[in-house]
């Protein structure tokens, strides 16, 4: 593993207010937030969310940024809705435009991408949050050719940003079941669905669960991508 | 902070959770930065090296021929879940230690991994039956993806510290950040504190 650049220490706990909510899929919304502080983010990080009850009590998650940074005062969260997820489910059944939410972050100095050079970018399912912000910001700086992004999700319902997703050229497989027509047969990420050939100078992000993430590095170290250019976060329970 | 609106929380939390933790139950998530190495006990090594008398490197067996020792209690991760009523079985780091015998003048140690992965602690931290090199979680071997064939084990600092794939210890005379700890994480990482980030 070598060592990242390193990031500036989060800020402190701020007031955010939620100013848009857009549903991506059945079980995930996307939160636009707009911050009392403002700080540049690098696509990739993280915020930490807490929730505060009348009593004192408190709940905190960490939720990835989807939205590139682009100088406004405002992130976006994109949150999926977990069975019985204590502020998953608060976000989803009680938040509306306007409430107030506590905040804290940017947060990670890994696993990020500062759009400067080529970067591989493969997500399973919910795992294509921290990547879209990526793909978001190559885009915004005219730098397209730099990432390339392959999102694996069950079905076109689970497919979080599907629009925009195939505007911006994004490689899609289902594992499940595709959508009529869809030239891919339904499975699982395979060898054959990553590039031919993975330059040297190209780093690669992979975030999913963790089965989705060991079977991607798995594949990227036998096709011969060394293990220090392969930033990896995993997700959600195993065994 | 005033009140989240409609937040009521849940009521009877658990004791054992430090501020801003909770309960993940049965799951452990695995948060790893880098793939998952796949490490032969045939070839792989613990060494204590740095500030100390004697520079001390112990085959699998070796290690495992030293007398073992047990942790039950919970662990606690900075992405704020935490794992309660677990049991892992190892060696103590004061019998690794005390077999190298660090200088008078150590004062931290820099966990390394097989991977490259790096965490630094204050010695205080690891020594007088607070840290463990295990390689049984639940009476099991140690999976793979949670740091097997073994890992250490520091529960009473937040779970990035207690490195997977642990090669070896450090002695040093001064603190030197580690991999998260370059990346904004705190130098030390106490759960109860909430000592999560540079700064905390």
């Amino acid at each position: 593993m070598t060592e990242g650049r390193a990031a500036p220490p989060p800020g402190k706990w701020q007031s955010a207010t939620v100013v848009q909510i857009r549903r991506e899929t059945a079980t995930a919304k996307t939160f636009r937030l707009e911050l009392a502080e403002p700080a540049d983010h690098l696509a990739g990080q993280h915020y930490v969310l807490r929730l505060t009850a009348p009593d004192g009590y408190t709940a905190s998650r960490s939720y990835s940024v989807a939205s590139a940074p682009d100088g406004s005062n405002g992130i976006e969260l994109t949150v999926e809705r977990l069975p019985d997820g204590e502020v998953s489910s608060f976000l989803h059944d009680e938040v509306v435009v306007g409430d107030e939410l506590e905040v804290r972050g940017p947060i990670g100095g890994w696993f990020v991408w500062r759009g400067d050079g080529p970067a591989l970018l493969l997500g399973g399912g919910s795992g294509v949050v921290p990547l879209m912000a990526m793909l978001r910001l190559a885009h915004r700086t005219g730098r397209s050719d730099l990432a390339r992004l392959i999102v694996s999700t069950r079905s076109p319902e689970d497919l979080y940003y599907a629009a925009e997703l195939t505007r911006l050229g994004a490689e899609i497989l289902y594992t499940r079941r595709t959508p009529e027509g869809w030239p891919r047969p339904a499975g699982r990420l395979t060898m054959a669905d990553l590039p031919a050939s993975i330059g040297a100078e190209t780093t690669v992000f992979v975030c999913g669960s963790s089965g989705f993430a060991d079977a991607a590095t798995d594949m990227l170290l036998s096709a011969g991508v060394g293990n220090e250019r392969i930033r990896v976060e995993r997700f959600g329970p195993t065994g | 902070m005033k009140p989240t609106r409609g937040f009521l929380g849940r009521g009877n939390r658990d004791p054992r959770l430090p501020p801003g933790q909770y309960d993940v139950g049965r799951d452990w998530p695995v948060l790893t930065a880098e793939p998952t190495p796949t490490l032969s006990t045939a070839t792989w090594t613990f060494s204590v090296g740095g500030l100390v008398e004697q520079p001390m490197k112990w085959t699998w067996d070796e290690l495992r021929a030293l007398p073992d020792s047990t942790y039950a209690g919970d662990i606690h991760c900075v992405t704020t879940w935490s794992k309660l009523g677990v049991s892992f079985r190892g060696v103590s780091v004061d019998t690794v230690l005390a077999a190298a015998r660090p200088l008078a003048s150590a004062s931290y140690v820099l966990a390394t991994s097989h991977t490259g992965y790096t965490t630094n602690l204050p010695l205080e931290d690891v020594t007088a039956g607070k840290a463990w090199v295990v390689w049984e979680y639940e009476g099991e071997p140690l999976a793979r993806e949670h740091g097997g064939p073994a890992r250490l084990l520091v529960p009473h600092l937040y779970f990035w510290k207690s490195a997977k794939w642990v090669s070896g210890l450090q002695v040093m005379d001064h603190d030197e950040p580690g991999f998260w700890e370059q990346n904004g994480y705190h130098d030390r990482g106490d759960p109860w504190l909430e000592e999560r980030y540079q700064g905390d």
